[in-house]
């Protein structure tokens, strides 16, 4: 199996209602993360990074964002003559109104499924914050002669209601499914990355959709598993799924720890994201800068401390930023200081202001609000 | 045939930048990188496309490759066009046999045939190696308000410098009166900046004719001008005020990177309105880590810091290492500061290593004779061992053991 032979299909908006202050203005996909990139960057360069060529990403709601972060795929290399990246709106047939569920969403979808030429599916959320060798995966499932392999980790499950977490055999086979189970502790659970062919999908899909199933994890997996040869391909390293705020917060966190940043941003698998022309970034004179990440076109000129901060943000002298997310062209005015805060895009804290979260409380403040 | 197209632009990228040693052995001048993420070439390119003018042909001829693989089909600066687009130009076989670019005229001579497909009124001719932000069009509007044959940009430099330069005499209406090519005692301060707009059908002769003079050096400078001149064509001065440096030496070099970093420097590279674009790398956000200390420099994406980085320049993926110290340099993409190093007045090229505990450069006090002071270069990939040293003023490209081994 090589990656020519799979189509992979993004779900850019699964899960959004976790965290519904950075997705009220924009999908899942294009939540901002690590400084320069969104979320479906991930699951777009782990998928190039496969060999495969031509993706499909599915949408709902509110994409704008969504969009104009895309563009034609160029950024990652899927603006093809033949294949390529393939944007799926939302089909206005499929009678159900606002919250489509995944089986409802790839059945809208039947018609570009169908098109492809692709022997193999590759089904991929984007709350899942990860650096995978596709390859590794897709040979697994070939060499187990699986009909279904799920990418799974091992720990706290998220808190989603629906997170899937498994029983797996010393084989690797999954023998047991648990939907959204009470005992979140140590357990496997998925990380939201189906491969099969696409034949099955299709056939796993009508029926679902002509039995009125609404749950893909109960209807299509868990009822499926003892019927199947359904495998767990577990990931290493570093990946984290994102079910809240909060954990938006540590997931971001957990990359100043730099063993965390090698993994993720491994140069053998780069995590490929739309350019932007900004100049590298400008320390001043009285900039202290520690244990930060800090990107492009940042022009910083006050103390920053544990914090991640995005493209184009500027920090005037004396302000102080510490255990903070500064998104992409916000500005801190001289003497401010925050801490424990996230946020948004264009956000404009005037001088002499005083802002403070806790650790397991940050503190959000919208795209565009000035303070 | 293609379009017409009022303004096209050709960009000299050819020089082989011998002035800049180490730096040049293996790319040509305009692929030297510059402030952190860019090269020289970006600043021409960018400016062509931020005024409009979309069509450029990029005359190469020294160590091409790098040049050719870096402007690819010139998306990164969105000149990938329908009509028209960034063009690679580099010397090619005719009927008549295959020649060499001989000289800066002779190089657009050979390109007549490009030139002509785009049927333009006006043809800008740039030079691929100098640093600036400028507005050709109003370059352009100015020559057809006066209805000139050429007109050269010219930038009035310090008195003191000037016979380093070619200078330009002028009369009222700044019309040109007469050029003085490097002169001992200069008369005028204005010298060119190397920026030619020519109308295109009174060039496309005097390339003809100049092609035609077997005395010819086929030289801009030398030849075509000063016939241009003689000869009584309409020649204009177009008055630019702006950041302008020609990086032809290793010191020129140096000094416009660290221009970057003073405030009083009018070069902002910030400006949204006027964006010098690049192809950019693919790298993570740049990593300051706790005990780093990092003041007055400017560092890219991918870089890791844990020493101490002051009034330097990074690029991207560098690595400095806990402990040691970079001041006052300019360090290339991927170069590694090992722990300990120390790494001053210096220009360390793409994926040199800086063994722990090695020293280049010095600071000009530490230095006894200022004539024996100079910025320390470390060319590409050179690894320089542990306890070594790399002097002042040297340029190495092999790699640097400790003495006495």
């Amino acid at each position: 199996m090589t990656g020519k032979n799979i189509v992979g299909i993004v779900f850019s908006s699964e899960y959004d209602e976790c965290m519904p202050e950075l997705t009220g203005l924009r999908t899942m996909g294009s939540v901002p993360f690590a400084g320069r990139y969104r979320l479906i960057d991930f699951a777009l360069s782990n998928m190039v990074n496969a060999g495969i060529e031509r993706v499909g990403v599915i949408t709902k709601s509110n994409y704008q964002s969504l969009l104009d972060h895309l563009g034609n795929g160029k950024a990652w290399d899927l603006s093809r003559k033949s294949k390529g990246l393939f944007i799926l709106p939302p089909f206005s047939t499929v009678e159900q109104n606002g919250n489509v569920d995944k089986i409802n969403s790839i059945f809208g979808s039947m018609g570009y499924i169908s098109r492809c030429k692709e022997e193999y599916i590759l089904l991929v959320d984007c709350n899942t914050i990860i650096n995978v060798k596709i390859k590794d995966l897709m040979n697994y499932h070939a060499e187990k002669n699986a009909d279904i392999t799920i990418l799974y980790g091992h720990g706290t499950a998220p808190s989603i209601s629906d997170t899937m977490c498994f029983d797996v055999n010393d084989d690797g086979k999954i023998i047991q499914v648990a939907v959204g189970p009470h005992n979140r502790e140590s357990q496997d659970f998925s990380l939201g990355a189906i491969l099969m062919k696409k034949s099955l999908l299709e056939r796993l899909i009508n029926e679902a959709h002509s039995m009125n199933f609404g749950s893909f994890e109960n209807d299509i997996i868990q009822r499926n598993v003892s019927k199947l040869s359904v495998y767990g391909y577990k990931a290493e390293g570093f990946y984290r799924v994102l079910d809240s705020m909060i954990s938006y917060f540590n997931a971001s966190m957990d990359l100043l720890n730099p063993d965390n940043c090698d993994d993720l941003f491994n140069p053998e698998r780069p995590i490929y994201t739309k350019v932007k022309d900004d100049m590298p970034a400008t320390y001043g004179i009285t900039s202290n800068v520690k244990n930060s990440l800090v990107a492009n076109g940042c022009i910083i000129d006050g103390e920053v401390e544990n914090s991640i901060i995005f493209r184009g943000v500027r920090i005037e002298k004396g302000a102080v930023v510490k255990n903070s997310i500064i998104m992409q062209e916000s500005y801190i005015a001289e003497s401010s200081s925050l801490n424990c805060i996230v946020t948004d895009k264009s956000v404009v804290i005037t001088p002499n202001k005083n802002l403070s979260g806790t650790e397991n409380f940050p503190i959000y403040i919208g795209k565009g609000i000035v303070i | 045939m293609a379009r017409k197209q009022e303004c096209i632009a050709m960009l000299l990228a050819g020089g082989q930048g011998s002035r800049l040693g180490v730096l040049t052995k293996n790319i040509a001048k305009p692929a030297v990188p510059y402030g952190g993420k860019y090269r020289i070439i970006d600043f021409p390119l960018s400016n062509c496309v931020n005024s409009g003018i979309s069509t450029v042909g990029v005359l190469t001829q020294y160590q091409p490759l790098e040049l050719n693989d870096y402007i690819g089909n010139g998306q990164a600066w969105d000149l990938d066009r329908v009509d028209g687009g960034v063009h690679i130009l580099s010397p090619y076989q005719q009927i008549k046999g295959m020649e060499w670019y001989k000289g800066t005229a002779n190089a657009i001579y050979q390109n007549i045939n490009f030139i002509d497909r785009y049927d333009p009124d006006y043809v800008a001719v740039l030079s691929g190696d100098h640093i600036y932000k400028m507005d050709y069009n109003r370059m352009l509007e100015y020559h057809k308000a006066n209805d000139a044959a050429v007109t050269i940009a010219m930038l009035e430099v310090p008195w003191e410098e000037a016979s380093r330069f070619g200078l330009m005499v002028l009369n009222d209406d700044n019309s040109i009166k007469e050029f003085q090519e490097k002169p001992k005692n200069p008369t005028s301060n204005k010298a060119s900046m190397g920026v030619y707009i020519f109308t295109w059908s009174k060039l496309r002769q005097y390339l003809i004719d100049d092609e035609n003079n077997p005395e010819s050096s086929n030289d801009f400078g030398h030849d075509v001008i000063p016939a241009m001149h003689a000869a009584g064509e309409r020649m204009f001065a177009y008055l630019f005020d702006g950041y302008w440096k020609d990086v032809g030496t290793i010191d020129s070099l140096w000094e416009a990177n660290l221009d970057l970093l003073n405030p009083k420097v009018d070069l902002d590279l910030s400006d949204s309105s006027w964006k010098i674009y690049s192809r950019t790398p693919i790298a993570p956000p740049q990593y300051i880590a706790a005990d780093a200390f990092v003041q007055n420099s400017m560092i890219a994406e991918g870089s890791r810091v844990y020493g101490e980085v002051d009034y330097s320049i990074l690029f991207d993926n560098v690595t400095v290492e806990k402990d040691a110290v970079v001041r006052y340099s300019i360090v290339m993409p991927g170069a590694k500061i090992k722990s300990g190093a120390d790494v001053e007045y210096a220009i360390v090229a793409e994926d040199a290593v800086i063994e722990a505990g090695a020293k280049v450069g010095l600071r000009p006090e530490d230095v006894l004779d200022r004539d024996e002071w100079g910025v320390a270069v470390v060319g590409a990939n050179v690894n320089v061992e542990s306890g070594a040293a790399v002097k002042p003023k040297e340029m190495v490209s092999e790699d640097v053991k400790k003495e006495g081994k």
